[in-house]
């Protein structure tokens, strides 16, 4: 067949070219390992290998493992297969940068790239001012709003706030915490009788039972994921949010936590710092374009394809804090909320707006995120924080 | 056999298949591995295995998963009535505490469930584990051991290694996220709703003596309906429902009476929403079209 790709005579071999179509998919996103190689290799085996048709579809029920990959696959295929007789000279891969297994899912995530841009900058010797700094070239080209003037969070967040935010979000974590199991573990107490145990136990008395364990359903913990917008709208409302943050950090050990503004960052191990100023210091540094315009729908996906798929389960609690103000075109957000929502986590979406008088969720965000949240609240004080823990305990 | 003579054969047995379809069956059988089948609910994911047993001429387990599914329900339990009363028997005729202990913790006081009965078989089965999304990640990461090893551990008893590998059929329709491990261990084939063909074929085997033109109008009908902004689009199940009504009522033409049609709506629309959806102008316009 004249479509299909004609390779250099100096190439390896099926395998190596194999190696080089797994390649080709990695670099188009899918996540393929070593053993996927052989096993479509082993699949070669099994049917007419010489038929492209054939081999299409066995590749795909090898390599593709979601309706979305599947969609993408034939296209995959025809571009390395099918070039239209044209020569592929390189068919091995390039040795890539090793990527470690949790680094695995980061791959598009741009914020990644920005966290040890700020690392960088904090071994960097305390030369200039900040403001100096950042106004070099180049440094933030891939956003197009952001402000690129540093805001030194200390200034906004004192550690008295921290101190009593930190309260709030134990009391918070707490209220969260009672999800009940469906499944029945062995208690001292509990409603259905635990008959392995009776069956063990009562060998020890020829058969009569004379205690009877019990099986109870454990609670479950949840754990708490916040995503905290800190673009030019919400600076008001940012010194609250992100002293609730610090705090959330220092009462839950399993508490996670990204900011947002033009892109997100992961800010969890930032906050974990046990000097509560110094925390504020590194994020400070993070949170490099703070109070510039917001992309929530962007952010929000950027959120689900990566750190979500890492982080959030069923177990989780998704925490927006945001006033669904963007700068961005919003049809993204609630695609990326149905997104985080298949990975059957609640989501809490706590507006500082929606504590004023008379307010609608009339920016299209909000109301494009509506029909996708579990809970929607107002919040703009840590009192106002602190009063939903009624609302949590009822989740 | 090709996967072209598995397609066949499982045409023989009423199932048209997809080419990527019986491909990723034909694959799953040859390599030993699970197959993840994924789509909307009604387009015949759990058919696939029933099919798959009847050519395979074996027998088919079925794991329905939900949510809370545990070790009990899916893979064994002792039996705890006869176990109290085997004891107390033992402890009449004076058995000693050991010749017991081994007596009520064997073969004959273990209940099967699917899992380990699947492992157990003669002849490998097909081990259907339906709508594993709704089970719990706990069960998903048991799963993964089971489907990588083939064997299962009873505290009680010692290790229990397959007899025979079973083929593994499991099917989701994304109400959540698989982890990456389970798909991984899988090969995986996406089933869509028909196309207007393949459709057509499904009607004309199950229903053999439809009339052509009827029957190009159900399919058309349903083909269209499904563009439509529902809730819950119908699929075959649904569709084979609508022309077993149709046909009942002796109607010949979709057109001919539009207070019929709207009436045999219900085996294609299962909410309400979805029916306030399409009232009878919409599904007269629809059925005009198919015609």
């Amino acid at each position: 067949m004249s479509l299909v790709t004609k390779f250099a005579a100096r190439d390896p071999g099926p395998a190596a070219r194999m190696a080089g179509f797994v390649a080709h998919l990695r670099d188009n996103g899918m996540r393929l390992g070593v053993g996927e190689t052989a096993i479509a290799l082993d699949a070669m085996t099994h049917i007419d290998a010489a038929n492209p048709q054939d081999a299409r579809r066995a590749l795909k029920s090898v390599f593709t493992g979601c309706a979305e990959e599947a969609a993408q696959f034939d296209a995959l295929f025809n571009s390395f297969w099918m070039n239209g007789g044209r020569v592929k000279t390189r068919v091995t891969p390039t040795a890539t940068p090793s990527e470690s297994e949790n680094v695995h899912s980061l791959r598009e995530v741009d914020a990644e790239a920005d966290i040890s841009g700020g690392a960088g900058d904090i071994s960097a010797p305390d030369g200039g001012e900040g403001e100096a700094e950042s106004d070099g070239e180049g440094k933030l080209v891939a956003t197009d709003v952001a402000n690129l003037f540093k805001k030194d969070l200390r200034d906004l967040v004192c550690p008295k706030e921290i101190e009593a935010a930190e309260k709030i979000a134990i009391r918070l974590g707490a209220a969260l915490r009672d999800r009940r199991s469906r499944r029945r573990k062995a208690a001292r107490k509990g409603d259905q009788i635990h008959f392995r145990k009776v069956m063990r136990q009562s060998l020890a008395t020829g058969g009569e039972p004379f205690a009877l364990p019990k099986r109870q359903r454990p609670d479950r913990t949840l754990r708490l994921t916040a995503i905290c917008d800190v673009s030019g709208s919400m600076t008001v409302y940012s010194r609250i949010f992100l002293a609730f943050l610090a705090g959330l950090m220092r009462a839950d050990p399993r508490a996670d936590a990204y900011l947002f503004h033009t892109r997100l960052v992961r800010i969890t191990e930032a906050l974990r710092d046990k000097d509560p100023l110094r925390a504020l210091a590194r994020l400070s540094l993070l949170a490099e374009g703070f109070a510039g315009g917001s992309k929530i729908g962007e952010s929000l996906d950027t959120f689900a394809g990566t750190y979500g798929r890492r982080f959030v389960d069923n177990r989780t609690v998704v925490m927006i804090l945001s006033d669904g103000y963007d700068t961005a075109s919003p049809d993204g957000i609630s695609d990326a909320l149905v997104r985080l929502k298949k990975r059957g986590c609640k989501i809490i979406w706590l507006n500082p707006l929606k504590g004023w008088d008379g307010y609608e969720p009339t920016a299209r965000a909000m109301s494009e995120a509506l029909p996708h949240l579990d809970l929607f609240r107002a919040a703009n004080t840590l009192e106002d924080l602190a009063g939903l823990e009624a609302e949590f305990a009822r989740l | 056999m090709t996967w072209k003579t598995l397609q066949s054969a499982m045409a023989d047995q009423g199932y048209i298949a997809s080419g990527d379809l019986a491909m990723a069956l034909h694959l799953s059988l040859s390599l030993g591995r699970p197959l993840l089948l994924e789509g909307a609910a009604g387009v015949g994911k759990t058919e696939v295995a029933r099919v798959l047993a009847a050519v395979e001429e074996t027998q088919l387990i079925r794991l329905q998963c939900y949510e809370g599914l545990d070790a009990s329900q899916a893979i064994y339990e002792w039996n705890y009535q006869r176990q109290l009363l085997a004891i107390r028997a033992a402890s009449e005729d004076g058995e000693t505490g050991k010749s017991v202990e081994a007596r009520i913790f064997s073969d004959e006081f273990l209940l099967e469930r699917p899992l380990l009965k699947a492992i157990r078989q003669h002849k490998a089965p097909v081990l259907l584990i339906d709508e594993i999304d709704r089970a719990d990640e706990e069960f998903e990461a048991y799963l993964l051991e089971i489907l990588s090893e083939f064997q299962i551990t009873i505290p009680e008893m010692g290790t229990i290694t397959a007899t025979t590998r079973p083929i593994v059929i499991l099917t989701a329709n994304g109400t959540r996220d698989l982890s990456d491990a389970l798909r991984r261990r899988c090969l995986y084939a996406h089933v869509p709703y028909p196309d207007h063909e393949t459709e057509l074929a499904i009607l004309v085997t199950r229903y053999p003596d439809i009339t052509d033109r009827l029957c190009a109008q159900i399919v058309g009908f349903v083909q269209a309906l499904r563009k439509q902004e529902l809730e819950k689009k119908p699929g075959i199940a649904e569709m084979l429902d609508f022309a077993a009504a149709l046909m009942g009522l002796g109607v010949a033409d979709l057109t001919e009476d539009p207070a019929t049609l709207q009436a045999t709506l219900t085996t294609l629309l299962k909410t309400q929403l979805d029916r306030d959806a399409i009232p009878t102008e919409i599904a007269q316009r629809l059925a005009g079209k198919a015609a």
